[in-house]
């Protein structure tokens, strides 16, 4: 059975900037930083990370309360910028509700900050008298698909990737394997996470999290730097809608891009630890599933989150696979790290970057470490065409993933 | 507390909590098709009773028979008379 090939058409992006992908690619290309001094983190004991990069400006009224209510933030950053995808990609209300439209979006958790409400009023006095209906629907592990099929009347297939700061990605990936089965004829996929001091606690506690730069939040995280110090964590939601290229010529839609490669690798060596060998494989099975060979590609989009082990992992892999040749870039100098939404927030960009015929810097890269030399990093917006993207991401828990997406030909 | 006073608490507690336009609180108004609420809401309009007066009201067989927002505030203000004449 000859698989489809599967594009891009619509995306949508709540992101520390705000919303919609144009947000996101104006602060980028402005070299602006989302991350801000986060005060009420002062109040907990044993943190010492006060930064973080938390969406501004969202307004959940604009969706009716039979909606909203079962959603916590994440679900509704999910709902809107699928709201968004699905416009910019011009579907009809038929293509919406008829069954070959299915969502493939997940988060790290069900919610965090819903689930500390109910354990403080539960723990009061071991109670579930006030416990109100939307509780268990914010918390669910498929919150964010869930409320979106309601919200949106999608009636095909929904599932739920969760694989931490690779969830974004493998909900892109395994939502074009089904499109590319002839499962289903649109996915909306992608990622979404709300912050909550429990997400930058769990880096911090490990020594991942930046702590440094508490007082200039905007010269942290440092993707490559010498200097980086750890992640910052962050909020959002990216949501790409991915189409059969048949589909999408039969109704002259404008493709964005094609997706022309996927893969995902379980890394047992570590649960928290990366390795450069296994992300290097990886990236090569991606480069086979594409049916390209490593200079194919243009541009590595990283996932580089600004930690000692993971920055370095990464760069020794790429470098392992593509030589000195391919510029890379991470943009979580600018973002921070969205974890669930990081991978499909970041591939909206590198659609973007591949559309507008530039490559955008890794944000806080002043002195490059030596140990992540052996790549040529992106310094500064550059304009270049670029025609074939990598864009990575690597989780805890050992889930690696590759993305390969590339201007689109007949 | 008044009746009037009863009334009043229950359509700003549920006016509130499903974010309905005040002017529509009539208590000749149909929950479920006229107000707009439904069966996820009935179980939170439990809740947001039960905070508002203080009782207990999830196993009260008279909830079944609520269809109007007038039924409510009937139902309250028997449930707080019932209330107040047990000898404390």
């Amino acid at each position: 059975m000859p698989l489809k090939r599967v594009v891009i058409t619509g995306m949508g992006a709540l992101s520390p900037f705000g919303r919609g992908v144009d947000t996101l690619m104006n602060a980028l290309l402005l070299g602006e930083s989302g991350v801000r001094i986060l005060p009420e983190l002062a109040d907990i004991r044993g943190i010492r990370t006060r930064v973080a990069a938390l969406v501004p400006g969202v307004d959940p009224g604009e969706i009716p309360r039979k909606y909203r209510r079962s959603m916590s933030a994440m679900s509704v950053f999910a709902a809107l910028a699928t709201g968004d995808a699905i416009a910019q990609a011009g579907l009809s209300g038929e293509q919406v509700h008829g069954g070959r439209l299915g969502v493939s979006i997940g988060s790290t958790i069900g919610s965090p900050r819903t689930t500390q409400a109910f354990f403080d009023d539960f723990r009061t006095d071991n109670s579930v008298e006030r416990m109100k209906s939307g509780v268990f629907f914010h918390i669910m592990n498929h919150s964010c698909a869930a409320n979106v099929t309601h919200m949106f009347g999608i009636t095909g297939r929904t599932v739920a990737p969760s694989a931490a700061c690779s969830t974004g990605a493998l909900a892109v990936g395994y939502g074009a394997e089904m499109i590319s089965m002839g499962k289903q004829d649109f996915m909306v996929c992608g990622g979404a996470d709300e912050f909550h001091p429990l997400t930058a606690a769990t880096f911090d506690i490990m020594n991942a999290a930046s702590t440094r730069f508490n007082e200039s939040p905007g010269r942290t995280p440092r993707p490559f730097d010498r200097d980086r110090d750890g992640v910052v964590c962050a909020e959002g939601s990216g949501i790409l809608l991915l189409e059969s290229l048949d589909s999408a010529l039969r109704r002259d839609a404008e493709i964005l891009a094609e997706i022309i490669g996927f893969a995902s690798t379980s890394d047992p060596e570590s649960i928290a630890n990366p390795n450069a060998a296994n992300i290097a494989h990886c990236m090569r099975q991606a480069l086979l599933d594409a049916g390209i060979g490593a200079a194919g590609v243009d541009y590595v989009n990283a996932h580089a989150t600004g930690t000692e082990l993971g920055d370095i992992a990464e760069s020794e892999a790429i470098h392992s696979v593509f030589g000195d040749r391919v510029p890379t870039s991470s943009l979580k100098g600018n973002i921070g790290h969205a974890m669930a939404a990081s991978g499909a927030l970041e591939l909206a960009a590198s659609v973007e970057m591949m559309r507008r015929e530039i490559l955008l810097p890794t944000h806080n890269l002043d002195h490059v470490d030596p140990l992540c030399a052996s790549v040529p990093h992106v310094r500064e917006v550059t304009r270049r065409r670029v025609d074939t993207v990598m864009k990575n991401n690597f989780a805890l828990g050992g889930v690696n993933s590759s993305l390969i997406i590339r201007r689109f030909r007949q | 507390m008044t009746n009037q006073e009863i009334v009043e608490r229950i359509d700003r507690s549920i006016a509130e909590e499903f974010e309905i336009d005040p002017e529509d609180m009539k208590p000749e108004k149909t929950l479920f098709q006229e107000l707009g609420l439904d069966s996820l809401d009935i179980v939170d309009l439990v809740i947001v009773l039960e905070t508002a007066f203080r009782f207990k009201i999830r196993e009260e067989e008279g909830i079944r028979k609520i269809r109007t927002l007038g039924d409510i505030h009937a139902f309250v203000i028997q449930k707080k008379i019932e209330l107040e004449s047990i000898p404390r």
